[in-house]
């Protein structure tokens, strides 16, 4: 297990388990559960960074060598909003990185895909790292590869739901399609759940919203770290086939006969 | 492209780890669930797996009936041209080959297409030899615009083209193009192909990229079995399917599976490099390894093979054959007397095949594509 990074755009990462950084009681909280958790990808919502307000809450309790920074555009409504907050996002944090979130229904809080898409090649052709936040979506996952995303961030239910892979049958497809990692966001509730989406062959999950608010969040956070493990451990030592019902051999026999004729 | 993805293998390393493979490796690709890499598909064309070809067989037509049904399509090679200006030692229109050449012109071309269409076909496959100064891009868009309000299918098995050029007939209605790696072994490919446009390994190599990239719906791929290690190519075959089906996900994609055999020697023209010929029951395995590999693929098979080689893969893997071919130039209708590039197995007419298809329980299919929905792009 050494040896297995995962590398989104030129970075690397030994953890593949992601986090962000809201509804926490307090950012010194925020901070603990974010260090039990292992994680070294911690998305920052730029609506909420305040530059100039020194020192930022948020920022200050993420300053620790092994965590980068992944802001996010959350807020936006269009590919133009997203486009010019990503300028202020790598401005601000001296980072290429940007998780491109667009979502302009504010009920469920749906990616739009035509503005997303839109805003995806923008950003990627002036040198950005992207990762799209999306429906589980397999044809706009590989037509966000083609503009350039470096990765995919495909969604397991609504945002901050913990209703688990709802859409386990498309992340699937995804991840047998992708050439870019997928990053299962939004939805994981548990860290079952996380273990399901890294058994599957998702390179990383990103949580937030299921550490933030449990009872114990640095408890969770520590729960969720050993999910993904456990998760990846399966997916990479293969799991068996699932057999639903018992296999007959006459058939066997049958196509023997026919078989030794050759 | 494809060249820079082969650097990260190497054949010989390959072809070593293939004796090592154990029946445990077997079994346990045959119980795992869901997708297949390309290494479960060598596991499975391994010595080691030949004695569970029974399951195979099994798993294999349990996935084809599931994805495909019990349709079956048919298809007739229309042959060009026999001209050619490569020297493919194995390949009876070899250039140092002395044979009577001949390149149909436009009315012959016709008078095959419509015999083609007599025997039932609706789907075509124009090939020809590889001679640039006459049979070009101009000569097969000229085939085409013939020969597209004919038949509901056209594909391509020429040498390859350039990119630009694939688009131009893409956008006049073809369909697909096959183009046969015969080899991923670069020494044996080399030795092989010592002369003419064919000898650069990676210009062929890197056709199904030119293909993917100018929008064809269909990329057919193969090795000729028995030039080098059948095993180890047939592995590469599945790497550079995998690549492909990355990186041009809207193409559909075909595996064909022409061998070399025993026979063929009688004439003199094969000197196997270590290939060793593929058997019948090594055939099997290797086409029920294609299809538990790739639930999708086309697989399929030529009148090389025989006819009971042919009756009992009917629903057992492959999902399309071509029936009654001819292939010389003019084989249907023109000069049926020339001299072929192989010998075909399977004399049976369509008709005969078809009807044997019925018999097991298939149904014989024509035509399943319908080019109107694109007439729009061609130019009036």
């Amino acid at each position: 297990m050494q040896k297995d990074k995962l590398t989104i755009g030129g970075f690397s990462f030994s953890s593949r388990l992601f986090t962000g950084t809201g509804k926490f009681s307090g950012p010194a909280l925020m901070e603990e559960a974010l260090l039990a958790s292992g994680s070294e990808l911690v998305t920052v919502a730029m609506k909420r960074f305040r530059p100039g307000d020194a020192p930022d809450p948020i920022v200050s309790h993420l300053k620790h060598a092994h965590i980068r920074i992944l802001p996010n555009t959350s807020g936006v409504r269009n590919a133009e909003e997203a486009v010019f907050i990503s300028e202020l996002a790598r401005e601000a944090f001296q980072t290429p990185l940007i998780k491109l979130e667009i979502h302009p229904d504010p009920k469920y809080l749906m990616p739009d895909p035509v503005e997303t898409l839109k805003a995806a090649e923008i950003l990627a052709k002036a040198g950005f790292v992207v990762l799209p936040y999306v429906h589980a979506d397999p044809v706009l996952c590989k037509r966000l590869e083609e503009v350039g995303a470096a990765a995919v961030m495909p969604l397991g239910s609504p945002i901050g739901s913990n209703r688990g892979l709802k859409t386990l049958d498309f992340l699937e497809i995804i991840i047998e399609q992708a050439k870019v990692p997928v990053v299962v966001d939004a939805g994981i509730g548990t860290p079952s759940h996380a273990a399901q989406a890294m058994e599957l062959g998702a390179d990383a999950v990103l949580v937030n919203t299921a550490i933030a608010v449990a009872g114990d969040p640095v408890a969770m956070a520590r729960a969720f770290r050993l999910g993904v493990e456990a998760g990846r451990m399966a997916f990479l030592a293969g799991r068996g086939q699932v057999h639903r019902n018992a296999v007959p051999t006459s058939p066997l026999e049958s196509v023997m006969n026919e078989l030794n004729k050759f | 492209m494809f060249s820079e993805e082969l650097k990260k293998y190497d054949f010989d390393r390959v072809m070593a780890s293939v004796p090592e493979i154990r029946d445990e490796d077997v079994e346990r690709v045959l119980l795992k669930s869901g997708r297949k890499s390309p290494e479960d598909f060598l596991v499975l064309i391994a010595p080691a797996a030949g004695k569970y070809l029974g399951e195979m067989a099994l798993k294999s037509r349990e996935i084809t009936l599931r994805r495909f049904g019990k349709a079956l399509q048919l298809f007739a090679p229309l042959y060009l041209s026999n001209e050619c200006k490569n020297i493919c030692t194995y390949c009876g229109f070899s250039m140092d080959n002395k044979l009577p050449r001949r390149t149909l012109t436009p009315s012959e071309i016709l008078r095959e297409a419509d015999a083609v269409k007599a025997l039932g076909f609706d789907h075509v496959l124009l090939v020809s030899g590889e001679e640039n100064h006459r049979v070009h891009t101009t000569y097969f868009l000229e085939a085409v615009r013939l020969l597209r309000e004919k038949f509901s299918q056209i594909s391509l098995e020429v040498q390859p083209l350039e990119q630009p050029e694939y688009a131009e007939l893409v956008k006049e209605g073809m369909f697909g193009v096959l183009v046969y790696q015969e080899t991923y072994n670069k020494k044996v490919y080399g030795h092989f192909h010592p002369k003419g446009k064919k000898s650069n390994f990676d210009f062929r190599v890197n056709t199904p990229d030119r293909i993917g990239m100018a929008g064809a719906k269909k990329t057919g791929l193969g090795v000729l079995l028995g030039l080098s290690d059948w095993r180890t190519d047939s592995y590469f075959a599945a790497l550079h399917l995998q690549y492909l089906e990355k990186k041009y996900w809207q193409t559909r994609y075909s595996i064909s599976l022409p061998r070399l055999r025993p026979i063929d020697t009688e004439s003199g023209r094969v000197d196997s490099v270590g290939g060793g010929f593929i058997s019948d029951r090594e055939l099997l395995q290797l086409i029920f390894a294609w299809r538990i590999f790739n639930e999708e693929l086309e697989i399929s098979i030529s009148t090389r093979e025989s006819q009971m080689m042919r009756d009992f893969l009917i629903g057992m893997g492959p999902t399309s054959f071509s029936a009654g071919s001819k292939t010389n130039p003019g084989g249907y209708a023109v000069e049926p007397e020339t001299l072929e590039q192989f010998s075909i197995d399977d004399q049976r007419s369509p008709e005969e095949f078809a009807q044997r298809i019925i018999e097991k329980g298939f149904d014989p299919v024509w035509k399943d594509w319908h080019p109107t929905a694109e007439h729009h792009l061609y130019p009036v």
